[in-house]
């Protein structure tokens, strides 16, 4: 896909919300590329801070990737067994073409999590590397940046955001 | 705290006949209790505030909370760490409000205070309104924690003038820090990025799960089974392993000491880590040999340990080292700090191996941490029942002469100490409550 236009980039974003919230992470898991990594660091780190030498919350490589949608399918995952109920907003979708094919987009996304008469809110900014294909896009980046502080009162990042 | 002395009921139960040792879920959920452990537990022990190197040239700080006071921790321009209480001696504002940083001076915004490195009053606006010798008293000056002491880079403060030196409180634990510590020979050093959670749990809950053995095979099956996978031999059960053993170090700290399945940074080889990874561990392994002798380098490379120091100071020193700090907020819910602690100087590699193996079990976006908090989350809701339910055991290991890391010798040193605090002669008899 060449050309790729804003409607289209959001359409995947929205997809890919609709596929986290309805718990298809197998199927989630597809959208990502064989090098793809998905990070959520610590907030206390700057901009651009690399997991290999600063601690994260989330460094996953795509191995550690299909490893985690394995154990969230699983009952043994007992933080999310049974299932929280997720519902992912994406918004305010921005994009730019890079030097090579990819393109760079920018999001910001609010993420509730209910479990057990519980709401957690999850606040941030999101950055994609996306890759088109011939029907879309594939994700070979995906760098959740949350704005709170610290990870508190939700104390947990056990679904992916 | 006179409901405390007053109460009938005991903190904990032993019958060392019986090989009983309970403990009363109330102390999980009663916010009287609560209020007595800041009185005479935290406002009484060494806590932990932080890291040298977080620290590392004059004029760099660091602001913690630390059990509920604003902390100042900071380099002074002789290269000296200070640990100031942070709050203005004119009008108590607290002076710094970044989170970390580099510093000539700090200054009050309020009404333009400014003080040095060390917490001295340097100048106020309008000084000319007060007496000539103002600056020069202690009074004008922020003022530091009542005590500040350090082992192995590890610094503590304690808000009781009167507490026993540090070396002296931390007893047997000096053994196992000094066990983290010697992995380098240049020092351990604080990786950047701080992982700050919560669990809404007791914070004595956590206390227990940091040095307990027992839950991993179930409350883990998920990450042992991605352990699997990765370390190119089977993980098995926890029965195919020595069990390891669980140590009481005194003054209510506790560790256990065990061989693991996981690689360890320093210095127990996995496949997921190639022949890259096989050269360096070999390496470093050799290096520790060379330093320290073959004995207490395979102490250090090839057992893991989970120490905990009273109160609230947990390093694990596992398939990467953690220092965890944690502090109650209520009775049901806790604030949580965790760190990353290396070997200075660590090569790319192997930091980035670390690092990996860390966020593989620990931390609340890990295959591990968060089952522990689901868990933990899960006991504070079961205390609900606790006045038709009151105890919890932790009696495991009572039949033996030394008990294991599955044990619960660590928790029963924890509530020994714990208890001892809480309820000062004469001990409740265990008459007077219910088996």
């Amino acid at each position: 896909m060449t050309g790729a236009t804003r409607e289209q980039v959001e359409d995947f974003l929205f997809h890919e919300a609709d596929l986290l919230d309805q718990w298809r992470l197998p199927e989630w898991l597809e959208l990502f590329t064989e090098d793809a990594e998905y990070h959520v660091p610590c907030m206390d780190l700057p901009a651009g801070a690399s997991p290999d030498n600063n601690l994260f919350y989330i460094a996953d490589d795509r191995f550690r990737l299909g490893e985690r949608v394995k154990r969230l399918m699983k009952r043994t995952a007992h933080v999310e067994f049974p299932h929280s109920k997720t519902r992912h907003i994406v918004g305010n979708v921005r994009m730019k073409p890079r030097d090579d094919s990819d393109l760079d987009v920018r999001a910001v996304f609010t993420t509730y999590r209910t479990k057990d008469g519980i709401t957690d809110l999850y606040l941030g900014t999101s950055a994609y590397r996306l890759s088109p294909i011939a029907k879309g896009f594939k994700i070979k980046n995906k760098r959740c940046v949350l704005d709170s502080d610290t990870l508190r009162p939700s104390g947990r990042i056990s679904i992916v955001l | 705290m006179n409901l405390m002395s007053q109460s009938n009921e005991a903190g904990i139960l032993v019958d060392n006949s019986k090989k009983i040792f309970k403990v009363a879920r109330r102390n999980f959920v009663d916010p009287d209790i609560m209020a007595a452990e800041k009185e005479r537990i935290f406002e009484r022990s060494w806590l932990y505030l932080g890291h040298s190197s977080e620290i590392p040239k004059s004029g760099d700080f660091v602001t913690r909370n630390v059990a509920g006071r604003g902390i100042l921790f900071t380099r002074d321009a002789k290269g000296e760490a200070r640990a100031l209480l942070n709050t203005c001696p004119h009008r108590g504002m607290q002076v710094c409000r970044e989170k970390k940083g580099s510093a000539k001076s700090f200054q009050c915004f309020y009404h333009g205070w400014i003080f040095g490195l060390d917490g001295k009053l340097r100048s106020q606006p309008g000084e000319e309104g007060y007496d000539s010798d103002f600056k020069s008293r202690d009074t004008s000056n922020m003022t530091p924690v009542p005590r500040f002491e350090s082992y192995r880079d590890l610094h503590f403060i304690s808000f009781d003038r009167n507490i026993v030196p540090l070396p002296e409180y931390l007893a047997g634990a000096r053994e196992y820090i000094d066990l983290i510590c010697d992995q380098s020979d240049r020092g351990m050093s604080i990786t950047p990025g701080t992982q700050e959670y919560s669990m809404r749990a007791n914070w004595k809950l956590l206390t227990e799960n940091s040095i307990d053995g027992y839950h991993a095979t179930t409350t883990h099956a998920s990450y042992f089974d991605y352990l699997g996978g990765t370390t190119g031999m089977p993980v098995g059960d926890a029965k195919s392993r020595p069990p390891g053993n669980g140590y009481d170090l005194g003054n209510g700290h506790a560790v256990i000491e065990y061989p693991s399945a996981w690689g360890r940074p320093v210095a127990q080889w996995i496949a997921a880590w190639g022949e890259q990874g096989r050269t360096e561990l070999d390496r470093i392994f050799n290096d520790l040999v060379a330093r320290v002798g073959q004995q207490r380098a395979t102490r250090i490379a090839k057992l893991n340990r989970n120490l905990f120091i009273f109160p609230n100071l947990v390093i694990n020193d596992i398939m990467a080292v953690t220092v965890r700090t944690y502090f109650p907020m209520a009775p049901d819910y806790m604030v949580v700090s965790s760190w990353s602690l290396a070997p200075q100087g660590e090569s790319d590699w192997l930091s980035k191996y670390r690092l990996q193996n860390f966020l593989e079990f620990l931390g609340p976006g890990g295959f591990a941490t968060p089952d522990d908090a689901e868990a933990l989350e899960q006991c504070q809701r079961g205390f609900g029942n606790f006045k038709d339910v009151p105890w919890n055991d932790i009696s495991k290991g009572m039949n033996s002469e030394s008990p294991g890391a599955r044990d619960e010798l660590q928790m029963r040193a924890f509530w020994t100490q714990w208890n001892k605090l809480m309820y000062p002669a004469p001990v409740p008899q265990k008459s007077s409550v219910a088996a």
